[in-house]
């Protein structure tokens, strides 16, 4: 099956492709359309929509792309379906920086958080590789059951340092995504994934090399540990960008790449636009239901991912099971 | 049954050459160490309850304040011994000395118990969710649950303890952003007066539920050390233990529901402490050098007994900071985690 899709993807731009395409097309529009104020019959309408709904629709659609390119990026260099962001501790990390940054500065801007979120993301992955590296594993599964103790050991020190500097409340709203508090001049940050969305598209088959693992990658003429660092430097800025700015978001970079691959199989390049279409689509239909199910309040779009999302894990990993 | 393997493997019982330790000089050093460390533990706890004191011996406001700690100390012990023995059965039973039981998302259900209760019903439900009834309909859903899971991954074909350890966690994780959205939700005052209830402390225990919780931790604990024998045999892995005659589907079962009661237990009377069974598994393992699970309990629990009052002494009375007991217990815990996953190379 992977053959024959193969050698007609050539072109990207088959009619499932263009399906799904419009699709994401209707769900930001029913996002752009979705809301408690009257647009249309208000004064003040357009302005309102251009301050606050469209940049939580495109908002929505940068993170979902950030959150699942990410997801599928690791799950590349660590030969595991079974990591992501929430699986390796990175966002445990991000949210450590961000409560260092509160420590060390009264009131500090959004570039400040960024940077402290990005730069204990990075460290925070690259420990968890390299601890990889030196360990040999019994059981794919037990990787992402060490991340989520190490990021338990982060959220403890995080903890910690709340309870000590009275910050609990703060890190415990901090912690849930929600694409409420995004209006124009809060979210622009979230352009750079376009960025890194594009190095991660152009620095793509060298990552499907790297894939194979450090012997054959470097028989194949790869820097293997330059590759791997790249990567993770990548990985971290999108996840370091979106926990500052809109919180964590659980479980969407192990589904979409997951859901993907299992239609397309492993080639990064090819498979690219599709996590970041589905990626799109998935948080977006999220959004939509989050804003909708108690209008006119709105529920965290995290909950719905983490609760949506550890269902369809458990779904894939029976699933992964019984094909053996 | 328990007659073949009670020799650990050995068959031949007029000679019986397989001790439990390899030589007389580490005996001698495993109750040495032993009796030190319940020391340690005794003298701490003697000290939570008299040191500092604010009321002469003699007063009759003595025995309420003495009372007040000592419930503390009950807690402790009760603390002590449900993650001791816990986190030592579960670590033979999947083979793996990574892992804890406190991973299967016991906290997670219970701080989604307990938040739910105060999101449906209001701050004085909560207030009122205590008392036997609550506190056996608590632990009888986080059993259940583990049931469950348990009998529906090891029962079947495929059964693979990883698979339902990951699917545990993962369902935690599931609960925690259901409990934590619930949480968003309140307003900050009704969150602290959740936020005292979902924080592991010893202080909050609430001693009306002593007489159930009790003989529970008991009796779940005195059937695992019973079971020690058949233990030994399946810290051997599943294939070894296969050959030496036991059926290892059923026979981890059984204490597996035993290490559920136990955490359910701990986790509704004081609270999660991911860490801390971790840490006396990894400490016992250092300090009593035999696979033979009758001696690995007792030094278990020594050794959780004496951590866990002598933090509470040392947090009380030396550094004033009573409050973050269990964080820092989780934060050494984890770190001690990381270390010996560095060292010994293998998972």
């Amino acid at each position: 099956m992977d053959r024959a899709q193969r050698s007609d993807s050539k072109s990207i731009f088959t009619l499932p492709f263009i399906l799904a395409i419009l699709a994401v097309l209707a769900l930001g529009f029913i996002s752009l359309a979705t809301g408690v104020y009257d647009i249309r019959g208000q004064e003040d309408g357009m302005q309102m929509f251009f301050i606050t709904r469209l940049p939580r629709t495109i908002a929505l659609m940068l993170t979902g792309a950030a959150m699942s390119i990410s997801g599928l990026v690791m799950q590349l260099i660590t030969q595991n379906r079974m990591v992501e962001p929430t699986t390796t501790g990175t966002i445990e990390w991000a949210g450590l920086g961000l409560l260092v940054v509160y420590l060390f500065f009264d009131s500090p801007t959004l570039v400040m958080r960024m940077t402290g979120a990005i730069v204990f993301a990075f460290g925070g992955t690259m420990a968890f590789f390299l601890l990889l590296k030196r360990v040999r594993l019994r059981s794919s599964l037990i990787v992402p059951i060490l991340g989520m103790m190490l990021g338990a050991v982060v959220s403890a020190l995080s903890t910690f340092l709340g309870l000590t500097f009275n910050l609990t409340q703060n890190i415990s709203n901090w912690f849930i995504g929600s694409f409420a508090a995004v209006q124009i001049g809060r979210y622009e940050y979230l352009w750079l994934i376009v960025l890194i969305t594009l190095f991660i598209y152009l620095y793509a088959n060298k990552l499907t090399v790297a894939g194979l693992g450090e012997d054959t990658a470097t028989s194949l003429g790869i820097n293997y540990n330059k590759t791997v660092l790249v990567a993770t430097a990548l990985i971290s800025f999108s996840v370091g960008i979106v926990t500052a700015v809109i919180g964590n978001l659980p479980f969407l970079g192990l589904i979409v790449p997951n859901l993907v691959s299992r239609f397309r199989g492993d080639d990064l390049r090819s498979n690219l636009p599709w996590v970041v279409l589905l990626g799109m689509g998935t948080i977006t239909l999220s959004d939509i239901i989050s804003r909708t199910i108690i209008s006119p309040f709105e529920v965290p779009v995290s909950l719905i991912l983490g609760t949506v999302g550890s269902f369809a894990f458990i779904i894939i990993l029976i699933r992964q099971r019984k094909a053996r | 049954m328990n007659q073949e393997i009670a020799a650990d493997g050995k068959l031949n019982n007029e000679v019986r050459t397989a001790k439990a330790f390899r030589s007389k000089k580490e005996e001698k050093r495993y109750w040495m160490l032993l009796i030190a460390l319940l020391l340690i533990g005794v003298i701490a706890a003697y000290g939570l309850l008299v040191y500092n004191n604010p009321v002469p011996v003699d007063s009759p406001s003595f025995l309420p304040v003495a009372r007040r700690r000592m419930y503390a100390v009950v807690a402790m012990i009760i603390a002590a011994i449900a993650h001791s023995i816990s986190t030592v059965t579960f670590q033979s039973i999947t083979n793996n000395r990574i892992i804890t039981p406190s991973l299967l998302g016991f906290e997670a259900l219970h701080s989604t118990i307990h938040t739910s209760l105060l999101f449906f019903f209001g701050a004085q439900a909560l207030i009122n969710f205590t008392g036997t009834g609550a506190f056996l309909f608590q632990i009888g859903i986080m059993v259940l649950m583990c049931l469950l899971l348990f009998g529906w991954l090891l029962t079947k074909e495929q059964g693979n303890l990883q698979l339902m350890l990951l699917i545990g966690v993962i369902i935690g994780t599931g609960l925690r952003s259901l409990s934590s959205f619930m949480r968003r939700m309140i307003s900050p005052s009704e969150f602290d007066i959740l936020q005292s209830r979902l924080f592991g402390s010893v202080n909050n225990a609430q001693t009306e539920y002593f007489p159930i919780a009790i003989p529970i931790v008991i009796i779940a604990a005195v059937l695992l050390i019973l079971y020690a024998n058949k233990l030994n045999v399946l810290s051997l892995g599943k294939n070894t233990a296969t050959t030496l005659g036991v059926k290892h589907q059923p026979a981890i079962i059984y204490p597996l529901v035993l290490v559920s009661i136990l955490m359910s237990v701990s986790t509704a009377l004081i609270g999660p402490l991911t860490f801390y069974g971790f840490l006396i598994a990894t400490l016992t393992y250092q300090a009593a050098p035999t696979y033979d699970h009758r001696y690995l309990f007792p030094m278990a629990f020594a050794i959780g007994f004496a951590i866990i009052t002598l933090a509470y002494f040392l947090m009380n009375h030396v550094f004033s900071g009573a409050g973050v007991v269990s964080v820092i217990i989780e934060l050494f815990g984890g770190l001690i985690f990381l270390f010996v996953i560095l060292r010994k190379g293998v998972l």
